[in-house]
């Protein structure tokens, strides 16, 4: 099929699935087995996207026959293609999870809202990834944001409305802001198509253009839980169901990364005080994130602890400017959406078996659940960087580019880096120590039998195993795959230091 | 559905299902305008719907102006009114709305086209003289049919609450 037909499918498939499973929301099995059709579709459909855009080039699409800078335009280039198939894959796989754990099911919940809303947020998130124009990504956030507003706070407790207070609050924040600079950039260069706009900026005063390329970092900053924009994610995430945190989790924050990205490197290419303030940023967001999780109790708080620390990685890949930096920084995005997923469902089975995810109160599980200890082994291990598993791999790509760099600054954000790592390594070790080792602890029983999600339980059942498994498999895939998706990475990379490659694609 | 109901000597002209609400909290003023200008409001947004292609109006503005007509069945009839009018679920309208539009934009597709790009066709017909439609009407009815129903799902379980 040509790409005239593929391109659009990504965001349009989910979309008309969700509105078919809330016609059918009485038919559950046919809703459950419509969702993973349409999103195991996405994934073959984000391979073949993937393919194209490596061989023959960034695949552009312009809707409605429009031609660009007049339309909207969809554009596939080697980046987004291969963020589409990570986070396809990732949707896929906690789907499963979900499906497993009856979170689907939602007991207390008549309107089975669980599975449009997912595949809402797949086609928001499918959106923000594909699209090619800056308004239009301001619409992918906010049909992500809104899917997310009611997964957030889908079992209606006190706490998960406290928690999504927080987040709705900020995410509008965001949005007004993000709002605000398209007008600014709009009334600088008269367009917000992408690539056109990376053509007119260019005649744009510096002083401007320096202040648009801040503004839309601190917008996305705040998505992607940048310091010192990050507080609401540690507050907000812990509180969903382990599916929805772990889906969060994996993506929500890189679609912030991959919007920081696009921009910065598409639109403010070569901006000397960015790359400055990108890297202060990075090190900041490394270091206290990762010491904001070394003293959390609960398992789930300090995974989002480490989220924050470790999109630090990749704003300093970004923040060297290079390309090995930004091929580092792609390699580490990829890893850090499989892995911190992974960890993210791991999280809801110990909570699942022990009734808690405080660390004070769980011990010993690896005697009651050997198979859980090694799923958590696994990527707790990979995202630390112990060698010779994925996050490794990319730590040491971006480590190198770093050194490579040279500069004093550079040289300050590896050394964090560097730290930072050791630090995580000792708070998943102390997380390890605290659930699996010791003695058996008792098994918290289960505070609120109602809501949807049952703890405490030897009950688990095979398929979220599997879906937990599954992506653990993922994760370790990365590692054996390291060298041909460096090389892809490499080659995203290159197409993100010459933007003329994405420009030419789509305005001629 | 909106049939006037078989009147009693003296009693007033009401709306089907707002007998379920307390004597107290009706309106003989409201329910009588709600009656009156239901109808009115309703064939008014599918105005509007149609004829958003070149002036004002769409189908955003049509659902909301039909969502409208909606909040005052409720208001002046409760819960059980507005069941009266509308006896489906609200995913149904939503549901279909978000297929149609987005099944708008898969034709196009299909038919060989860019997505979502339109067609047109002109027909002569009798009385009407040449009638044209182009394939934004479709769409904008899938927008007509997402405001509704999310007007009515807002109706109904921010409603349900508030009436405890």
């Amino acid at each position: 099929m040509s790409t005239r037909v593929l391109l659009p499918l990504p965001v349009v498939l989910p979309l008309l699935t969700a509105g078919l499973s809330i016609v059918l929301a009485r038919y559950q099995r046919l809703q459950r087995l419509l969702s993973v059709l349409v999103l195991t579709s996405v994934v073959v459909i984000a391979g073949l996207l993937l393919h194209t855009a490596d061989t023959s080039g960034p695949a552009v699409v312009q809707l409605g026959g429009w031609v660009a800078p007049i339309g909207i335009s969809l554009v596939a280039d080697r980046l987004s293609a291969l963020l589409l198939l990570v986070s396809a894959t990732v949707l896929l796989a906690v789907l499963l999870y979900a499906i497993g754990q009856g979170v689907a099911d939602g007991r207390r919940s008549p309107l089975a809202v669980f599975h449009p809303c997912y595949l809402v947020l797949a086609a928001g998130i499918s959106m923000a990834f594909l699209t090619g124009d800056l308004f239009n990504l301001f619409v992918a956030f906010e049909v992500m944001l809104v899917a997310s507003y009611v997964l957030i706070t889908l079992d209606g407790g006190a706490a998960q409305v406290r928690a999504g207070m927080t987040y709705v609050v900020v995410s509008l924040l965001a949005s007004v802001l993000f709002v605000t600079a398209i007008g600014l950039v709009y009334a600088a260069t008269g367009t917000v198509n992408m690539a056109d706009a990376a053509e007119r900026l260019q005649d744009v005063p510096d002083g401007v253009r320096l202040v648009l390329g801040l503004v839309l970092l601190v917008v996305f900053g705040i998505k992607a839980a940048v310091f010192p924009l990050f507080s609401w994610l540690p507050d907000s995430y812990p509180t969903a169901p382990s599916p929805v945190t772990a889906v969060f989790a994996g993506l929500l924050t890189k679609v912030g990364v991959y919007a920081i990205l696009r921009t910065q490197t598409l639109l403010f290419p070569d901006s000397e005080v960015i790359s400055q303030v990108l890297l202060v940023l990075a090190v900041l967001t490394m270091v206290v994130g990762i010491l904001g999780a070394l003293v959390q109790d609960d398992l789930k708080r300090l995974l989002s602890f480490t989220i924050v620390s470790h999109i630090g990685y990749m704003l300093l890949g970004l923040g060297l400017a290079s390309k090995a930096g930004l091929a580092g920084a792609i390699l580490y995005t990829v890893h850090h959406i499989v892995v911190q997923t992974t960890l993210f469902l791991v999280a809801g089975l110990v909570e699942r078996r022990g009734g808690t995810s405080s660390l004070r109160l769980s011990g010993g599980l690896q005697h009651v659940a050997p198979l859980l200890a090694v799923l958590y082994l696994l990527p707790a291990l990979s995202l630390a960087g112990i060698p010779p598993l994925s996050g490794f791999l990319a730590k040491l790509g971006l480590l190198q580019a770093g050194v490579a760099d040279g500069g004093v600054l550079a040289m300050v954000a590896v050394a964090a880096a560097v730290a930072t790592s050791l630090l995580t390594l000792y708070a998943v070790g102390r997380a390890w120590s605290e659930v699996f080792w010791g003695p058996v602890a008792d098994v918290v029983a289960d505070p609120d039998r109602s809501d949807s999600v049952d703890v405490g339980t030897a009950r688990t059942p095979r398929l979220m195993v599997g879906a937990a498994a599954l992506a653990v498999v993922g994760g370790l895939a990365i590692t054996v795959v390291a060298g041909p998706l460096y090389g892809l990475s490499a080659r995203a990379a290159d197409d993100l230091v010459t933007p003329s490659r994405y420009v030419e694609a789509v305005l001629r | 559905m909106t049939d006037p109901q078989p009147v009693d000597s003296g009693a007033p002209p009401r709306l089907p299902g707002a007998d379920e609400l307390d004597a107290v909290r009706r309106s003989v003023v409201l329910e009588t305008a709600v009656r009156l200008v239901f109808h009115t409001i309703l064939v008014f947004s599918l105005y509007l719907l149609l004829a958003g292609h070149n002036q004002p109006g769409g189908g955003f503005v049509g659902g909301l102006v039909a969502g409208l007509a909606f909040v005052l069945r409720y208001i002046a009839g409760g819960r059980a009114a507005l069941r009266e009018a509308v006896p489906v679920d609200p995913g149904v309208p939503l549901g279909l709305g978000l297929v149609l539009a987005a099944g708008t934009g898969v034709t196009a597709l299909l038919l060989g086209g860019q997505f979502l790009e339109s067609g047109k066709v002109e027909l002569d017909l009798p009385l009407l003289g040449i009638v044209k439609a182009t394939s934004a009407l479709p769409f904008d009815t899938g927008v007509y049919l997402v405001v509704v129903g999310l007007v009515l799902g807002v109706l109904r379980t921010l409603g349900a609450e508030a009436e405890r």
